[in-house]
């Protein structure tokens, strides 16, 4: 890999240990997926929640803080795994909080701003177009690929963290032109409607596409989806199909005519109804018992949560449920009214934290859920392997289910 | 008789073990119990299987970014595969491996790896070199 003289010096470790580190970490990722050089990054977003890190990630980090890591761009969070003003109920130990604590405390002193969201392109600052980024979590990079038009692999932890450090990150993968045109061409034959029809079809068109290395363009799409019902499609696909950029005919920046990225010389795959209704019925049916039900996974924004509390007003719930939001979006829906509409019915909203990341297993043996209900095709995705069955329906559905304590 | 199969350069120690393969995907959030090292993932073609010590034949790796961690994580507690091959990896299991200094590998040249090694295989893989040798192939 071809690097300059101040990256040659980081490596050599003249500019510190944890620089050292980093730029080592880049140099041996780079070689994996023949990165010739290094490319300035603008920011970076780490996801670092204690259940992944666990103690080892934990000493880790603190082992950066003493060897002198501060970042050199700006560097924020995603969400984390415990929310400290309420965690005890939630069925989660002291041990996870104090992990938590030492994890936050060590990326505050490397100068990381704790954002804790995975929503930061709706409300921290969206990257532009041909922004290069390194950032984590897949629905954020998806959404940053697809719908601004920035540039970014996933960055896993470790790699946001040296990217954050050094304000580079290999030149691979999404950061070059040619992985950026389209692999597959499907012709959508059934408009998505709200929300969770718009995750259905990132899933499937990511459980299609199958691999970080192939690009989706999309065409037939009658309507242009908000910045929710973009962020429910790329996140469902980033899950399903570990799919990191797609385009939408007419739609996304990169994408203004079909020919842009070459989706006119690949063969039309047509989705239709059938289709998405295939992938919906291997997520649970009407009468099938709930424990609990989840909104979550990305966490839900001012106008997702304005939408909810209307559904939530006067009722009272049978099952739990959870809402996931983010630090930016709380203090708003607080001052507004919506968190106590939605808490009023039964309800619990948590702050930072999103509901896969924040001990899923640990949670659910505590309180006795394994049946779970969504509006998130991407959370029905991650979900079973954590011991859970889970069911997806609209927003809408959802709420009624938990008055009724069942999917109706 | 052995048999010598050709990947890209890959991350990590020259490691020795048995390999235990399926034609399925991988993400460390989404497929494991990690504590009890085993596959959870009820879905999973390895599901119940104990991934500990093996060299792991899988065809790509799925999912979020927490799979980089919990490599990391799993080695730390000696309750980890030897190394992982791939058909194609994803950057975040790549960064993983950087991480945690484990042994991973893709992009084979002879075909689907989830083919070419079977679970049993006593298999050799040096990434340095980009080579994966199955002792009993």
């Amino acid at each position: 890999m071809k690097l300059t003289e101040e990256e040659k010096a980081m490596l050599a470790g003249e500019m510190g240990a944890a620089k050292q580190w980093a730029l080592d970490h880049q140099v041996k990722v780079g070689g994996m997926f023949d990165a010739a050089d290094l490319v300035p990054v603008s920011q970076a977003h780490m996801m670092a929640d204690p259940e992944s890190l666990g103690e080892a990630g934990g000493d880790f980090l603190e082992d950066m803080v003493a060897k002198g890591a501060r970042v050199a761009i700006p560097m924020i969070t995603d969400p984390r795994g415990v929310d400290l003003n309420h965690y005890r109920p939630l069925g989660q130990s002291e041990e996870m909080a104090t992990l938590e604590r030492r994890m936050i405390a060590a990326c505050e002193k490397m100068g990381i701003l704790m954002t804790n969201t995975c929503v930061n392109y709706q409300t921290i600052m969206p990257p532009v177009l041909g922004d290069h980024v390194a950032f984590g979590d897949t629905g954020v990079v998806i959404y940053s690929n697809s719908i601004c038009g920035a540039r970014s692999n996933f960055e896993g932890g470790p790699s946001a963290l040296a990217a954050g450090l050094t304000g580079r990150t290999p030149r691979y993968g999404l950061h070059l032109d040619e992985n950026r045109q389209a692999t597959r061409r499907f012709v959508v034959r059934d408009q998505p409607k709200e929300l969770t029809d718009w995750g259905v079809l990132g899933a499937l068109v990511g459980k299609l596409a199958g691999s970080y290395w192939a690009v989706p363009v999309i065409e037939g799409l009658e309507v242009v989806p908000t910045s929710d019902e973009a962020k429910h499609m790329g996140a469902a696909m980033a899950s399903f199909g570990s799919t990191p950029l797609f385009h939408m005919a007419g739609i996304t920046p990169e994408a203004q005519t079909l020919a842009d990225v070459g989706g006119d010389k690949l063969p039309a795959e047509e989705i239709t109804k059938a289709d998405l209704d295939a992938l919906r019925a291997g997520f649970g049916g009407k009468g099938d018992k709930i424990d609990v039900v989840v909104f979550a996974a990305p966490q839900l924004s001012i106008v997702e949560m304005q939408a909810l509390a209307a559904l939530c007003a006067g009722k009272t719930f049978k099952s739990a449920v959870i809402v996931c939001t983010s630090p930016q979006v709380y203090p708003d829906a607080t001052r507004m009214g919506l968190i106590d509409t939605i808490e009023d019915a039964g309800a619990k909203v948590l702050e930072g934290t999103c509901f896969y990341n924040q001990y899923a297993r640990e949670i659910g043996e505590a309180n006795g859920w394994t049946r779970l209900l969504s509006n998130s095709a991407k959370i029905v995705n991650i979900i079973s392997g954590y011991g859970y069955t889970p069911a997806l329906a609209s927003m809408e559905k959802c709420v009624a289910s938990a008055v009724a304590g069942e999917i109706v | 008789m052995t048999k010598e199969l050709k990947c890209h350069k890959g991350i990590g120690d020259k490691v020795q073990g048995i390999a235990l393969v399926a034609d399925d995907n991988f993400s460390a959030r989404y497929d494991l119990d990690r504590k009890k090292g085993v596959f959870s993932r009820p879905a999973h073609k390895l599901c119940g299987e104990s991934y500990h010590d093996k060299i792991l034949v899988l065809n790509t790796s799925k999912g979020g970014v927490a799979s980089a961690w919990m490599l990391h994580e799993m080695k730390s507690r000696n309750i980890c595969p030897k190394a992982i091959l791939f058909n194609t990896a994803n950057t975040i299991l790549a960064q993983g491996a950087a991480l945690a200094n484990l042994t991973m590998c893709d992009r084979f040249t002879d075909g689907d790896v989830t083919t070419l090694i079977k679970t049993g295989d006593e298999v050799i893989v040096d990434p340095e070199n980009g080579v994966v040798t199955v002792l009993n192939g």
